[in-house]
This record gives structure tokens, sequence and C-alpha cells, in this order.
């Protein structure tokens, strides 16, 4: 069964900007899904259509095979949606928002507050219960919202940036809590800049740009068409030129450090015989930027994936 | 999973949506959100119209009321009271809806129930009813404040909650349509001053339109509160300046009018959705 399924979606705004050019998608039940895109690429909108805060302008969107415009309560009550702003009412308790969100999904009052304890305490906020919301921090409100989404037991989450400014402790802490509700069987769809956090939560990804899927494959399978990485190499002694490596791009970055381009053709250890003959010692190594990152910029860029398909490989037109 | 299986799954309503239940549940949600936070503003939402009317028992009915003598048969006090009533019931029902709504909007809150599954007559209706309880509440308590005036008789006392129950839900809606196209604050508040206010001092509320020339006369029965606040005090005093069936059929009419437009406008997706 197919948690989400999007078939040629669009979107006009009344400004004439055409947010949505007809995307095709499809999410699995069970799945842990990354929608990647830059800003205004329009993960925002779509997650909007599905949760029925954006109209569509055509195309159409199932949520569990419950169409939004002709099932739209039963889609909506599959659903759970962490927005990307605060959108809670910032002068009542945390407990009463979500009693209220319950109540909205028609759970009843006392079923409601025993849900309440306990996604706060799964959360960590139970001792916010009776906090005023305004009052909590930044990482706190992100995960009331969390808790919010989740009072209804959705079976599929959209989490739109949910880890945006929140500190590296929290940000960690939900990705684990996020992986536990899906291995019990929610289903996830995330969006989010820190590509570090889709690579490692993701089983399978998408990524949108200027209203199109570029690329919609699984995570394992994208970052294999990532055809050159970017290595960073410190060294030991002061770099007074760089040395001649035919093939390789190699670049100063400072007078320690140096970056050098490797292609999946190419390898490492002709680099580190050319930096010893060349009296070069390397003391340490990491990437430039993390896989998905890398290739990410590739294909948002439309660079070279060395694959020879460039920015139209994956799209899903 | 069989084929058979997920094809049922993909069929069957979740739960929770199992015999409607979920828009009974959603509906006194909303009303209890909304009383809650009624009572939790008391300062703003039952004080003020209750001040405002204590003034005008004060000033109109015992300073200027004796010298202005009777009117209609009955002392000017007694006149003034169903009006001033009625006035409190109209501003507070509208002011509810008004500032909730807007504030919803403003604070993105409403998403809450944009994104749940409530239908969005069961919106509006949670909504109006929350306009309707503070223009009950605030109505109430003016209407103990004028026993410390006058004496109340109530000559037809279904009228006069018939009345007050259909002008209230009228100005909830009215208050509804307007915040649904508020943009900001400003928004917000030019209906109530500039329209609202007028009208309503405008509409009986202070004389009887026999007092005017006859072409003022025509002008104010093209207001609409003027019927309401005639049937509203013609249960109380069994006199009225205008037909009092016209006047309940006008604000029947208000209601399902109102009512459709309200719903009509959150499918639309004015002012919420992109």
């Amino acid at each position: 069964m197919q948690a989400l399924s999007l078939r040629k979606l669009t979107k006009t705004y009344k400004n004439g900007v055409q947010a949505l050019k007809g995307i095709d998608l499809d999410v699995a039940e069970g799945d842990f899904f990354a929608l990647l895109g830059p800003n205004g690429a329009g993960k925002t909108t779509a997650i909007g259509i599905i949760s029925s805060l954006v109209s569509k302008t055509s195309g159409t969107a199932q949520v569990f095979g419950h169409d939004v415009d002709t099932d739209l309560e039963a889609a909506k009550s599959c659903l759970g949606l962490v927005p990307q702003e605060i959108n809670f009412n910032q002068f009542e308790k945390v407990s009463t928002i979500l009693v209220n969100q319950a109540g909205f999904y028609g759970i009843r009052r006392e079923t409601a507050k025993e849900r309440v304890e306990y996604w706060l305490k799964q959360l960590q906020l139970w001792d916010k219960r009776d906090a005023i919301s305004r009052t909590l921090s930044g990482g706190m409100k992100r995960r009331l919202m969390i808790a919010r989404a989740l009072i209804h037991a959705p079976r599929l989450l959209i989490l739109d940036e949910p880890t945006a400014g929140v500190d590296i402790e929290v940000r960690r802490s939900m990705w684990e809590f996020l992986r536990r509700i899906n291995e019990e069987g929610t289903t996830i769809i995330l969006t989010t800049h820190y590509l570090e956090e889709a690579e490692s939560l993701c089983r399978h990804i998408a990524i949108i740009d200027e209203g199109r899927i570029i690329e919609n494959d699984r995570m394992s399978t994208v970052l294999r068409k990532l055809h050159t990485e970017t290595f960073v190499l410190n060294l030991r002694q002061p770099l007074a030129a760089v040395p001649a490596l035919p093939g390789y791009r190699l670049a100063r970055t400072d007078d320690q450090t140096l970056e050098v381009e490797i292609t999946k053709e190419q390898n490492l250890n002709e680099v580190f015989a050319a930096l010893s003959a060349s009296g070069l010692e390397v003391i340490s190594m990491r990437n430039k930027a993390n896989r998905l990152e890398e290739l990410f910029m590739r294909l948002v860029e439309g660079r070279d994936l060395g694959t020879g398909q460039a920015k139209a490989a994956g799209a899903g037109e | 999973m069989n084929d058979a299986t997920r094809a049922a799954s993909a069929a069957t309503p979740p739960s929770n949506l199992a015999g409607g239940g979920h828009r009974l549940v959603g509906f006194y949600t909303i009303v209890i959100r909304e009383f809650s936070r009624i009572i939790r503003i008391w300062g703003q939402t039952i004080v003020p119209p209750v001040i405002t009317a204590t003034l005008y028992f004060i000033i109109f009915g015992s300073l200027i009321g004796r010298r202005i003598g009777d009117m209609g048969g009955f002392s000017y006090m007694q006149y003034i009271a169903p009006g001033l009533i009625m006035m409190s019931v109209i501003t507070s029902s509208y002011g509810n809806v008004v500032s909730s709504f807007f504030g919803a909007k403003f604070g993105r809150h409403i998403e809450e129930l944009l994104v749940s599954p409530l239908p969005n007559w069961l919106i509006v209706l949670g909504y109006v009813t929350g306009g309707l309880m503070r223009g009950l509440l605030v109505g109430l308590v003016v209407t103990l404040v004028s026993l410390f005036f006058t004496h109340l008789h109530v000559e037809h006392p279904l009228i006069v909650i018939a009345a007050v129950l259909l002008t209230s839900v009228v100005f909830s809606l009215g208050g509804f349509v307007n915040a649904v196209f508020a943009k900001n604050f400003d928004q917000i508040s030019f209906v109530p001053t500039f329209i609202l206010t007028p009208m309503t001092y405008l509409g009986g509320v202070f004389y009887s339109i026999a007092m005017l020339p006859g072409w003022a006369q025509a002008v104010s029965k093209a207001n609409p509160i003027l019927y309401m606040v005639n049937a509203f005090r013609y249960g109380f005093l069994g006199h009225s300046d205008v037909h009092v069936g016209f006047s309940f059929l006008f604000m029947v009419v208000a209601v399902v009018v109102l009512f459709a437009a309200c719903v009509w406008l959150m499918e639309k997706g004015t002012g919420i959705r992109d």
C-alpha cells in the first residue's frame, strides 16, 4: 500500500509563480522518506496540498488510498503534520494544546489526556505540561509540534524541517525518537536542510527543484550516483606549491590544507604516493561535505554527475 | 498483508471517523476552547461592555433620562434597557468571533483545525457558538446590572429569547466574515468602529423612530439593527417601532445567508489557504 501517492500535481499561485509543475511521487507504507530541495523548490507547497492547507491547481493526491478531493476527512485522519513554522496558540498551556488537537480528531478528552501524558513523556516535555507554550525553548516548541502531530496516531507523519534551529543534542534525540516511531510502523516523510539528517534517517529520497522531481530512488542507489568526492587533507608540513598530479584536481586552501577531488575511477593511494614523493605527510583527512550534500549540490546546480545525465537525470516528469 | 486486505484497508475510513462521532467531539472541543478563551481574558471580553452599559444607564438613564420623560408609554430607563442589553450582545458576539478567528489566522493556529478531519461547516458552527456564548454571557450580566436601575418587565419571554439568540448568531457570523477577509488588526476594528457602532446608535437603542421626521424614519428602516433591537424590546415591553414578524423573518434569512456565505468562504479557502 502506498502511504502517499501524487500524480501530475501542479500548483500555480495567484501571482503566477508555478510552484509545482506536475510531480509524481509514491511513498510506500512504513518508509522513512526524505523530500529534499532548495528553498522555494516546492516542498512546502506539496506538503500544503497533501494536508489541505494549500489548494492544488491540478492533479491528484491520495493518502493511504484516500483521495484529498473525494475522501478528504479520511485522508486528513491518516495524516499528522509538523509544519515548518510554529503554529500553536502561544497563550495556551502545553497540555491544553494537545487535548484540543486530539478533540479535533474525534478523540474524547479522557482518552486524549492519557495520550497527552504518553507523548509528553516520550518527548521529554511532561514537566512542561502546565507551562504556557510561549515560554518553551525553541527545541521544546518543535517537540510539542511533534507530540501534537502524533496525538491522533496518524499512519503518515510529515515533518517539514522539524530540527531547524535546534541544538545538536536535541536534534540527535529527535532523530532517535523518529527512528523509533518509524520502526513501530509510522510512515515518515521528512524535509530538511540538514542533509546529514536525511542520509542518516531515510531509506528513500526525492529531490525537488523548481517544481519538478529531479531524483527519486533508494538512498543507497542515489548515493552511488555520486561520481566524485572532495577530500580535505591536513598536512604536517607547510605547503609551498600545489604538487603536480596529472588527472587529479588539487587545490590549496591554506598553508597546511589541501583539497583533492577524486572520481570513481581514481584512488587515494595515488594521491598519497604523490604527496609522499613531494615530501608531504598527511596527518588527517575528511570529506569536504557529506555525500548526500555533495550529490544534492551537484543535482540542483545541474553539474555533471559523471554519468552524463546531469540535472535531467532523475527528472520525474 | 495480501492484496484483498490492502484494498479493504484503503476503502475503510480510519477508526476515529466511524459513525461520524468525531464531529460531535470536535464541535465541543472548539466550543470548550472558545469558552476557555472568553473566561481566560475576561478583562477584555466581559468587563468592558458591562462598564460601558453601566455608564449608559447612569448617564442616559438616571441623569438625562429623568428630564426626557416617558417614551412609548414607558420610563426612559425602561425603554433603553432592552436596547442597551442588545447593544452589548451585538458588540460582544461580533467581537468574539472576529478577534478569535483572526487571532487564529494571525497566529497560524487555525491550521490545527484546517488539517483536522472536521468539515468547514462545523468549524464555522464552533466559532459562532463561541460568539453566542459571549454574547449571552455579557447580555446576562448587563441585564443584571440594569436591574439596579430599573424594573424589567418581560411581556413575551420566548420572543426575548428568540430575538437575542438570532441577533447574536447573525453578528457572530458577521464577525466571522470580517475575520476571513481581514489581513491585519486594523481591518478587524474597522467594521465595529465605523459601521457597527453608528448602526447600533442609530438603530433605535436610545430613541423611538416615531420621534424622527419622515425621511429619517425611512432611512432608519434600512438599518437591520433597528429590527433586532425592536424585536427584543417588544419581548420586554410589548412595544415596537416595526413589525416584529418582519424582524424575525429578516433575522432568520440573515442567519441562513451568512452561514452559507461563511461555509462557502471556508471551502474556497478565502484568507486562509493560498
